[in-house]
This record gives structure tokens, sequence and C-alpha cells, in this order.
């Protein structure tokens, strides 16, 4: 349905075919004449400033160029090759503050090439043939990892392995593998249970086995993995939703704003959900931005979004600030919730206004009160470290070498729940692919040694 | 205002611009549309004798741009495939219908004289301004004995122009030349020697304008096979650039007068052959992607020039640069460019850095710089002034040819030092 959302004709309730539109392509797909267009704008730079802006390093310029060539397989083994999970990257990435920030056109011609969406245009008519796998493996090495989180980071260091030659078994904690791509990105940037098609893609090169709801800690421990392969990857994330600490977070009505849109992306039926009548909404990341936009698009009367500092603070991209504010969420900079109200169920939010002295931030002392039957926080999650017995950490994050590998020899890390750049998925690929490499050398050393 | 009149082979013409004998003049609805529109003249779609040819379907082949520009097409389309008659009275119906307009007929037919005399006297009674022989088409007519296959013989090229000259007695009579020859000059001087006013160049050059790789045959492709052609269109505008000014320039045909075609697309595209001593001009592939409609600029953007310039007619600027066309070895072997980057337009592609470190000279320099940017340094050292770094810069007057000031004589190869004689 485009960035726009649809508003009910009536007044009244959206309708399911209102909702639909709402949470269709947040950008449709190209078509061959707009990627044609697209592709012959791109000036093929040499050592390109938008290769350097990607953190998996795509060759932008030759993808580029196989699409004006008329060489979309090409195109997107290119591609696929330096990001495996370029499918979702092309969807979910803010390519405005990465690839096409750094697209010399926006000097040239105040208008970067659409690099994204040139990037989805090619990975998706490779997906849509339906071909063998577009990459070999390697002759078999006889070796066995055990990656934990079937998330981006897990699964594309899974799927680096097995080109290797090495055999993955991946253990999941949740019924379906995909992590953030599955449960946490707005369901208008993975139509069409996008996340589930690249994950099938992405398991056809063999070797990988998914075993699901296992958890580190529950079911497994790290201990007996160790001991059973060869290494292990821990890629298991934040799972730990960070908590307001204030009174009247367990009322009702009151939740982790990745619950909400775990709810929407997995969600039969999305007229079923009742994102609530006055919808207040508690971070300034792109994840706040998701549960507003969506909240709103979903029908919430009034959806807030409170942010303890102002918008050049803010985690989420001026785009995505810009998306908000276009469908309907109300931005208010520079408050922080103190206490929630309620008699069971959150009816009241106070607030206290912010204001930064002496560069720290602090209560004005200034109160008012916001009428709110949902609250959703989306101020950040935390490592789940109780069954990560020895490994250091620093900062809550899993400390790893240049190779990926943890303090504990044998055992790599990486995603999220490392500390290696910005929280994007196509970050947590490009962790999972460097420590492939680690973990690789790592095994045919010791086969050496 | 800038007088856009013309005067070629005697015949005063409103404007230098005239469709080229092709599809677009193949008859009377067309070439009075084209009038209405603006145009000075035609040169009305090529007739021969009946029985008319048979013309197939799929006609057109086109070769691209990476932006889905066209540069040119290539066609296998024959002669009119219109009953004789029927072009001769609608010739006649639009000479009085728009009486200030020109009328070229273009004929061809075998090489035999009667033929041609036939031929031209009943287009020469339309009342037509003159008769262009068309010497040069590559496909098709040619495997008949005629177009490009007489137009590749130089006897030929004579003959058949003393017979129409000889059958139309005073009415202007222009060769139209194949660019599919060796030198153009032998042609254009057979022209001459048959008596033409003008030549007409350059027709089509002979091409296969790409391979269909699903069928394994030449585009266009007709039921699984398919043809050479003729290509036309702003790629070919180069080669008649260069055959234009060959007969301007040359003692033994500087006297014909000249019709320029080839790819002219613009006013630009006019003016440089103009520049190069055309006397009017012919227009028909930019026509064809178009429409007649292009007229409008190609006159005001001609007059828009010719004003800034101040020249107030076609005459005062043509042949400007005739003599500044000369051969290699008179150019000044101490003449030095250096290539200038200017650091404020810069939008750091790394374009010009990587054509010349690959492929030229090593030049220019690439290096990080504070910023987090690169910066791009052209070594004079290194730099032998060839302009490609210039060519592929995305950015307008970002690099430019600087000459070096460096005091030493005009200078040409067959004065230099290191010419030993031999070569």
């Amino acid at each position: 349905m485009g960035e726009h959302p649809v508003y009910s004709k009536t007044g009244g309730v959206l309708t399911t075919d209102e909702i639909a539109a709402n949470f269709d392509d947040l950008h449709p797909p190209l078509n061959a004449e707009q990627a044609s267009v697209q592709a012959s704008r791109c000036l093929f730079c040499y050592d390109a400033p938008c290769v350097t802006a990607c953190p998996t390093a795509i060759d932008i310029p030759k993808f580029i160029r196989q699409i004006a060539t008329d060489n979309l397989r090409g195109s997107a083994r290119t591609i696929l090759s330096a990001n495996i999970m370029g499918g979702t990257c092309a969807r979910a990435c803010p390519t405005e503050m990465l690839c096409e920030h750094k697209c010399v056109l926006n000097t040239g011609e105040d208008d970067p090439v659409t690099i994204g969406a040139l990037q989805r245009h090619a990975v998706d008519h490779l997906m849509s043939q339906n071909e063998k796998h577009p990459f070999a493996r390697a002759a078999k090495t006889g070796k066995t990892i055990a990656i934990i989180g079937a998330g981006p980071a897990g699964l594309a260091c899974a799927h680096e392995l097995a080109k290797q030659g090495h055999v993955v078994e991946v253990f999941e904690s949740r019924k379906k593998p995909g992590g953030l791509n599955e449960y946490g990105l707005a369901a208008y940037k993975m139509v069409q249970k996008f996340a589930a098609r690249e994950i099938a893609f992405l398991l056809g090169i063999g070797g990988i086995t998914i075993t699901y709801e296992k958890a580190l800690g529950r079911d497994l421990t790290l201990a007996e993995l160790k001991e059973k392969y060869d290494a292990v990857f821990i890629g298991v994330g934040l799972e730990k939703p960070r908590k307001l600490d204030i009174a009247g977070e367990n009322l009702d009505g009151v939740r982790n704003a990745l619950a909400f849109i775990e709810d929407i992306r997995q969600a039969d039926d999305l007229a079923k959900i009742d994102p609530g009548e006055s919808v207040v909404i508690i971070g300034g990341g792109n994840t706040a931005i998701d549960a507003a936009v969506q909240a709103k698009r979903l029908g919430a009367r009034s959806v807030t979004l409170v942010y303890r500092r102002g918008p050049a603070q803010m985690g989420a991209t001026k785009w995505e600030q810009d998306l908000a504010a276009i469908n309907g969420v109300t931005m208010m900079h520079w408050a922080r919730p103190v206490r929630l109200i309620g008699n069971g169920a959150v009816h009241t939010v106070h607030l206290e206004r912010t204001a930064l002295n002496d560069d720290k931030l602090r209560g004005t002392g200034e109160h008012f009160t916001l009428l709110a039957d949902r609250v959703y926080s989306a101020i950040g999650q935390a490592l789940v470290d109780t069954a990560l017995g020895g490994i250091k950490q620093q900062n809550g994050k899993i400390i790893v070498d240049e190779h990926g590998q943890t303090s504990l020899p044998g055992i790599f890390a990486g995603g999220d729940c490392i500390a290696s750049g910005e929280d994007l998925t196509v970050q947590a690929v490009q962790d999972g692919k460097t420590t492939a490499a680690g973990i690789h050398a790592f095994l045919m050393e010791k086969n050496h040694g | 205002m800038a007088d856009l009149g013309c005067s070629i082979a005697g015949i005063e013409s409103i404007n230098p611009f005239w469709l080229a004998s092709a599809p677009p003049t193949d008859k009377q609805y067309n070439v009075e549309r084209a009038f209405a529109g603006g145009w000075g003249g035609v040169v009305w779609k090529t007739l021969g004798e009946d029985p008319p040819v048979v013309n197939v379907t799929s006609r057109y082949g086109v070769h691209k741009d990476t932006a889905r520009g066209i540069l040119g097409i290539n066609n296998i389309e024959l002669i009119s495939d219109r009953p004789l008659e029927v072009n001769l009275r609608e010739i006649e119906q639009v000479r009085k219908n728009y009486p200030d307009r020109i009328i070229i007929g273009s004929m061809m037919a075998p090489v035999e004289e009667v033929l041609w005399k036939d031929l031209a006297i009943k287009i020469a009674n339309t009342g037509v301004h003159g008769i262009e022989l068309n010497l040069g088409c590559p496909h098709g007519m040619c495997e008949r004995g005629m177009g490009s296959a007489i137009g590749q013989v130089p006897k030929m090229v004579q003959d058949t122009t003393r017979w129409v000259r000889e059958a139309v007695g005073d009415l202007p009579v222009f060769t139209k030349l194949t660019p599919n020859t060796t030198d153009i000059l032998l042609p254009a001087e057979a022209a001459l020697a048959g008596d033409a006013d003008a030549v007409a160049l350059i027709n089509t050059v002979n091409s296969i304008i790409g391979v269909d790789l699903d069928v394994m045959a030449p585009n266009p492709v007709l039921d699984g096979k398919g043809t050479h052609g003729g290509y036309c269109g702003s790629a070919v505008k180069p080669i008649a650039l260069h055959m234009v000014a060959e007969i301007a320039r040359n003692g033994t045909t500087q006297d014909l007068d000249i019709s320029a075609i080839g790819g002219i697309t613009n006013w630009r595209d006019a003016a440089e052959f103009i520049a190069l001593g055309a006397n009017a001009l012919q227009v028909c592939t930019a026509a064809m992607l178009y429409g007649f409609r292009i007229i409008e600029d190609l006159n005001d953007g001609l007059s828009d020039f010719m004003d800034g310039k101040g020249y107030r007619s076609i005459d005062d600027f043509r042949g400007a640069a005739i003599a500044n066309t000369v051969n290699w070895n008179d150019l000044n072997m101490n003449f030095d460019l250096k290539a200038r980057i200017d650091q404020e337009k810069c939008i750091e592609c790394g374009r010009c850095h990587i054509v010349c470190e690959d492929t030229s000279h090593q030049a220019i320099t690439m290096q990080g710089n504070k910023t987090g940017g690169r910066d791009f340094t052209v070594v004079d050292a290194d730099c032998v002034g060839c302009n490609l770094c210039l060519h592929v810069c995305p950015v307008p007057d970002c690099i430019t040819m600087v000459a070096q000031d460096n005091d030493l004589p005009y200078l040409t190869w067959p004065e230099h030092p290191k010419n030993s004689g031999v070569v």
C-alpha cells in the first residue's frame, strides 16, 4: 500500500480489506522497467562508497550492472555470495543510513540509486525461479558444528559452513526459524512469509538441519555441545526485554513492543488483533516505530511515541521517523514515563518532561498524563546469560576476538549477542559470515595440528 | 532572429530541415502532416517502376544504450510498395497544397538508360523541385542490382546521374551516396562527373543490428530468419560527418552542394553538419522515434544558436569548420593538454581514476582523505591529455583539459625531429 496508510472510509473500525491493504508491501517491488531505469542510473563507481557502507560489503556496482545487462541470476549470485539474506536486507535494511546514504548521486543528482529496491528485484527473481541452489558445497570435511539460534547470524553462519563442506546442526528455541526476521520486523516489510521462504532457499544448500524448541539452558548445555561437536556458534540474540522499572508495569495492556509485533507477524487474521484505542509506545528505535506504525495501521485511534530525548538522538532513522509521522503517529520527544495507572488494566500514563542539563538527561519535574489502554515498551533487549557459564562478557554482550571466538576455545558467537555494530539483520549476517570463516580456519588448523 | 532559409542546388528552402526518403515520406498523409508541422521539405520515398515491390512484415531492429535510449535503427524495408501512379498524383497534390515547401522525388531503377530516363521524366512532370538518385539502399534492392549495388561502382554512379541529368534538363539532380564503400570521394567524384548538382549522404550503413539468442537468428526475425539491413540514427552521425567533410574539403568535390544525412537528431547535430559544409539537411530516424514535432526545436535551437553567435543566415557559418578539418599530419605536435579536476564538483565516483589506471596512463591517483572520502589527483608528468577522464566523468565541467603554455612553435609530424622519414 506504500508509505501512506489507508484510513477508514466511514470513520468506523477498519475493514478486513483496509487492514490487508495497510499490511501489503510498504515498498512494492520494482517492475522490470523501473529496475532498468534505476540500474542505468548507477555510475559503476570504482571502490564504491556504497560497498564500504554495507556491513556485508556486497559488490553493489557489480550487481546493479548485472541488472542493467539483464543478467538477473548473476546479479542475485553477486548479492547472495556476500549476504545470503540479501532478500531480507533489501526489505528491512535502513538503506538511508547505509548504502544509499553513501551513493555519490546524493551529491550529483540529490537522489541516490534505489539500491535496496534493486537488490530485492534481483534476489526475488532468483528465488522465484525454483532452480537448483546457486551455491555448491565443498568436499565433505567430516566436521560437525552446533549452532544455537536460527536467527540471521546463526543461519548465515550455517550457510557459510555448509558451503565449506561442514555439517551443521542448528538448535532453535522457538517453533520457527528466522529470529527477528520471522518475529520482529514490521509485517509490511516482510510480506508473503518472506522470512520463511528465504530460509527454505538458504537451506537448499544442504548439510544443515534445524531442531526446534531446543533452548540453551533449558534443553541444551554448552558443555555437552562442546563435547559432542567440533565447534559451537552462539547466535542467541538478545531475548530479555528491558523493563521500564516503573509502577504499574504489570498492569494488563502493558506489553513489550516485540511481543506485539510478533502477534502481528504470526497472525492468520490481522483483523482479530486488537491494537487498542489509545496506544503509547515507549522508546526511540526502529522497533518503537514498527510497533507504532503497525498499531496505527491496525486501526488504533491514537498512537503516541514517547521518547526521552530529541529526534536527533533517536535510534530510528530520519526516514523511519518520517514514516511514523505520515502514518499519524504523534511523536512526543523529551518525556519519560514515571508511572502507569490502572484498575487491572492500564488507563493512564504519567509522564515527566526531560531536558539535557550539563549533558545529562534529567527530569524537569513537570508532569503530565496521557490516556492509554495499551502501553508498548521498546527500550531494548538484554542478553539471557544464565547458560553462558564462563564466557566472558562486557556491557551485557559476549566478547569475541577477530575470528568470532569467545573466551572459550571452540565456542564462537555473533549477531546481537556480541558487540559488533548496529543491531541490524545485515550486521548479524556479516557476523555469521565472518565467524564461519573463523570456525573453518579453527577446524582446519586443528585438523592439521 | 536568424534567417533559417537555405539554398541547395539552386533550390530555396524556408529552413534546412527536410525529411529523408524513407517511411515518413511514403505518402501524402504523412508529408502534409510534416509540412503542417513546419518541415521545409521532403524527399519522397523512393519510387521504382511498376509493378511495385512487396515488403515483408517486421522491418525494424534497434540498437539501445544501457538507459534504453535508441542509438540507431536498422531497417529492411524496400522502396515504395504503392503503385507509381498513386505516388505521382499525391506528389502533384501536395505541391499544390504546400507551394512553399520542397519536394524532391527519389528514384531507383535497374541499370538501363531507358528505365532511368522514363521514370525520371514521370517524376519530374509532377512538379518536384528535383530528383534524387537512390544509389545507397544496402538491403534487398541491392540484391536486384539497384541501390548500393550501383552506388558502390563509380562508373554506374556517373552513368545513372548522367541519364537523369539528360532526362530532366535543368531540374536539380541529387545523387544519394552509400557509405558502404572504401572511399566516399570516388562515388562523389563520379556524381560530379555525371553532372549532379548535389550529393546527398549518407544512406544507411549495412548492418546486422543484433542476434536473437533464443531463435539464433539476426534481428528483426521473420519466421526464424533475419537479414542484414540499413543502419541509421544518431549512432551513424560520426560516419556521416566524416564523409560530408571529406567531400566538402576535397578539391575535386568541393563544388558539389551537399544534402547532409546521418543521425541528425537535434539542432546541434544540424549546426555541426552545416559547419562542415552542408547546404541542407535530411532527417529521418529522429522523426521516426519522436514524431514530426521535433522540427520545432530543430528550428528554434538552430536559430537560437545562430543568434547567440551573431550568424544572421546559414551561409554565415556554413563550412566554417572546413578549414580546421585537416589531416593528422597537419596537427600541432607541440600542443600540450593536462586534465584538471575540480575538487568542489567531484562526487568521488572514481571513474576517471579507474579508466586511466586500467586503460590509459596511470595519471590519476586515488587517496583517502581526512573526511573519509577519496581525493583524485592528476599526475601531470604522466597525463598525456587524452580526454578519456573528461569523457567518463558524469559531472558536467568537473574535469577540464587545460592547454599548457609551453612557448613551443606549431610543429607538425613531417617537421618533427623524431620523424625518420620512413613512415
